[in-house]
Parts: structure tokens; C-alpha cells; sequence
């Protein structure tokens, strides 16, 4: 074990692990946070604290997982190369592990221009490669990027994004071969919506052996509706949903609801299929602003049960 | 000037040939001094137009398919991001091909340095930039890397 980290532990023990993404309020209540946090808690191992998701300001993921380390919730601190220098990153990786913390997510970050102040200066001192490569230094010699000594090193358990449905596709997973060789131990990939581009790239994956050095979580959603699933593939940069599901979304007979339970329906079916396929260890459910939705999707596909009936295949 | 990038082949050719020109001045390519101001002119009038070159000062265009890293909107050195759409463009700037789409090609039109692209490049040295990249490659001035970068 490199973290004290219950993802981790419940990845290498061999079981599915199920995380979950809190979208971070525009709040300075705890509650806001507890509130969501309590409904994912149920039916997932970790909680992703996002960090100015799409570069739009909201509560810091160091804020949100210093509230959820205090109330003993396990948070996947996501941390992004857009807004801080070296210097501020590595502090805030001990100060995180000094709060709790066990697992980050490692992230290039959107760019400023995507998000509600484009005016921002942009900073990416570091790139996600080069910020895992940071982060295990401290981690595993114990000490800065400039060689100074650490009292005691923070014992993160290291993630890193993945998104196997964007061109350069032949790159892609030799970019991941990057990430896994900077110090990922943990992918979380960008949504699922192609599930034969992801049988590809996995298959990609496993001819270089990487599915045996790195746990793989496919990133789901549910969509709630045809024009919803619409301005998502307009406006998040990196989200492609094929207009066979948009075209079956619209298929559906009208009526209010309908498309949402369908929307949920086609994200269960994912689920399932991605989770048939090898190398794969677990999923990713995100929802933006509906928590209680993906906590229903997490019970209704059937997860929880089956992580303990049929165990996937563990690495090494 | 541009247009150059679409023969990565004859760009490789290129730097292969001035590595051995340059060669035989590497006593002269010290950094600081009158030389390294010439080369700073000519980087900038020979690598700007054609590469669009910022003067990171830490040239890798070699083992980033003749491509500069520095012009992706985030300054990417490892690759691509996520955000890439789906007809190849930038994230950020909507009608701009993204610059890893076209340094993975053309890295593969490379033989001598375009598997270059597979490798780890450490974190920019803020402090080399507006410096000759030729002068801190021959110096040995970009080879440092923090202390706890080295493997």
C-alpha cells in the first residue's frame, strides 16, 4: 500500500470500486458540502472534490476535502495545473495529506478561457505529467522537486485523468503509458458515452500490458436530457456523446420524465458494459448537480451487490 | 514560413546538420555573452516564423514533431489534453488545429527523433526564458534538472 487510502485498498483487494464526483458549491456553508457528500457517501468508496471544474470559480477542492476529511468521508482531492505554481502545489499536497487526504487526482485543468473569467491569467508552471511526477517525488523520496528534505512524506495514493474518446487516438494510450510512468496509480477517465471507442482504446491499453500497472475507472453520467446531452458535447471541452444516444434520447415517447429515465437507463447499461470489459476496475459516476441521481444509478445498476459476488480481475 | 512544418522529414535533416556545424563553435557558446545575443537574433528571426517559437529557451522541437509545445494555449510538453474536439482543433482556441494533433503526426514522419515524443520532458526552467536554446543545449545549461526530477 502507498496511502492509507480505502480506494486503493478496495482496488487491490480485487473489488469494483465505485467513485463519485460533488459538484462544489458556490457556498461558505458547510452544509453545502455535508449535504451533497451524505447522499454519495452510501454508494461510492471516495468522493471527487472537483477543482474549478471547466475553470469556473467555485469552494476550492482544498476547502471542500478539508470538511470531508473532518467528517471522516474519504475525498479524491482533484488538483489542477491551471491555477497554481510549483510552489503552491506542493505545499498544498502536504497540507492536504496533513488534513487527510489520500488520494489526488492529478489534472491539466481547462483552460481559463472555457470558463466564467477568461479575463485569468493562466498558469500551467507544471502539466498533469510533469505535477504526478512532482507528486511522487514527495511521496516516494521524500522531498521537493529542488532536492530539500521532507520531516515526513505525504502518502497519496496518485491519480491521474484519462480520455480515450478525443483525437489524437493512436496517442492516446502512449499517453497514458506517460502518466502511469510519472506515478499514476489510479485513472479516472473522462465520460463514457462510445463504449466501443473505450473496448478499443482498452484493448490498446492491454497489448502494452498497462492494465496490469494501473487501476482503470470509466468515467459514466447519466444524461437528462436530448438537448441537455446537446449542450454538453457543445460546451464541456472534452465530452463526446455519438448521435445514436442523443438519437435515442429524442426517440423516446413524449412525456415528462421520460427522456431523464431513459438517459438513466442508457448510463446503467454503460456501467455494465464497461465493467465487462478486461482491465477495466471500476467506474466514475458524475452527474453535474444531481447527486441524489447518481446515488440512484449506483443502486439501481446493480453495483454494490456485485462488487462483493464477482470480483474484477486484480493487477499484478 | 510556416509552411516548412509540413516537411518534419527535411526540418530533421536540418537540426541533425546544424548540431554538426555548430559543433566545432561549442568552446565559443558560453552563456551571457556577445555570442549568445547573436544566437538570441538569429533564434528569433529563423525559429519564430517558422515554428511561431516563444523563446522558451529550452528548445525540444525535435522530440515534439517539429511542432512547439509552447503555443498550446497551456503549454502542454507531455502531450495532448483531454479537452481536444473531435475534428482535431484546440480546446481553447476553437479554429486552431491543436498543436499535439499535429506534433503526433508529424513526429511519425520523423525516423531519426520522432519517437522523442514518448518521453518524459521535466518541468520549464522559467528563468531560461529570452535565452538562446542553442547556447544553453551546448553549455549544458538546460540539462539541469531539479534535484528531485532526477530518476
Amino acid at each position: 500500500m502507498k496511502s492509507a487510502s480505502r480506494l486503493e485498498s478496495v482496488l487491490r483487494s480485487g473489488r469494483i470500486a465505485v467513485t463519485a464526483e460533488l459538484n462544489t458549491p458556490d457556498s461558505a456553508d458547510p452544509a453545502s458540502v455535508y449535504d451533497r457528500a451524505l447522499v454519495l457517501a452510501s454508494v461510492c468508496d471516495a468522493i471527487n472534490a472537483t477543482d474549478a471544474a471547466g475553470a469556473n470559480v467555485h469552494m476550492s477542492s482544498m476547502g471542500v476535502c478539508a470538511l470531508l476529511t473532518r467528517a471522516g468521508y474519504e475525498p479524491v482531492m482533484q488538483m489542477s495545473c491551471r491555477d497554481r505554481n510549483r510552489i503552491a502545489m506542493q505545499g498544498d499536497l502536504l497540507g492536504a495529506a496533513a488534513m487527510g487526504v489520500k488520494n489526488v487526482l492529478c489534472l491539466t485543468g481547462d483552460g481559463v478561457q472555457t470558463g466564467d473569467q477568461p479575463e485569468a491569467k493562466p498558469v500551467f508552471d507544471l502539466d498533469s505529467v510533469t505535477l504526478l511526477r512532482t507528486a511522487r517525488t514527495l511521496r516516494d523520496k521524500g522531498m521537493f522537486l529542488s532536492g530539500r528534505e521532507l520531516e515526513e512524506p505525504p502518502k497519496l495514493f496518485l491519480g491521474a485523468a484519462a480520455n480515450p474518446f478525443v483525437p489524437p487516438y493512436d496517442f492516446r494510450p502512449l499517453r497514458l503509458k506517460k502518466k502511469i510512468e510519472a506515478g499514476a496509480d489510479f485513472i479516472q477517465t473522462q465520460y463514457c458515452f462510445d463504449v466501443p471507442r473505450m473496448k478499443e482504446y482498452m484493448k490498446a491499453v492491454r497489448d502494452m500490458g498497462l492494465h496490469e500497472r494501473v487501476y482503470m475507472l470509466v468515467g459514466v453520467g447519466p444524461l437528462r436530457s436530448a438537448r441537455a446531452a446537446e449542450w454538453m458535447r457543445a460546451n464541456l471541452p472534452g465530452v463526446v456523446i455519438p448521435d445514436a444516444v442523443i438519437a435515442r434520447l429524442e426517440g423516446v415517447p413524449k412525456g415528462r420524465g421520460n427522456q431523464a429515465r431513459e438517459g438513466k437507463k442508457i448510463c446503467i447499461e454503460i456501467i455494465q458494459e464497461v465493467l465487462e470489459i478486461k482491465g477495466v476496475h471500476g467506474v466514475h459516476v458524475m452527474a453535474f448537480r444531481q447527486e441524489e441521481l447518481v446515488a440512484e444509478i449506483i443502486e439501481d445498476s446493480g453495483l454494490l451487490a456485485r462488487r462483493v459476488d464477482t470480483p474484477a480481475k486484480r493487477p499484478e | 514560413m510556416r509552411f516548412l512544418q509540413r516537411y518534419p522529414r527535411f526540418l530533421e535533416l536540418v537540426y541533425g546538420a546544424s548540431i554538426i556545424l555548430l559543433r566545432p563553435m561549442r568552446p565559443l557558446m558560453k552563456p551571457g555573452g556577445r555570442i549568445e545575443w547573436l544566437f538570441v537574433r538569429t533564434e528569433r528571426l529563423t525559429k519564430g516564423p517558422m515554428f511561431d517559437c516563444r523563446m522558451c529557451g529550452q528548445c525540444v522541437l525535435h522530440s515534439t514533431g517539429m511542432t512547439c509545445p509552447q503555443t498550446c494555449p497551456k503549454n502542454l510538453r507531455n502531450g495532448p489534453c483531454g479537452g481536444v474536439r473531435a475534428n482535431g482543433n484546440c480546446e481553447v482556441i476553437e479554429d486552431m488545429p491543436c498543436v499535439w494533433v499535429e506534433a503526433w503526426e508529424r513526429s511519425q514522419r520523423m525516423p531519426k527523433y520522432g519517437p522523442g515524443i514518448l518521453n518524459i520532458l521535466p518541468p520549464l526552467d522559467r528563468r531560461l526564458e529570452m535565452t538562446s536554446a542553442w547556447v544553453n543545449d551546448f553549455s549544458g545549461r538546460s540539462d539541469k534538472v531539479p534535484v528531485g526530477w532526477e530518476e
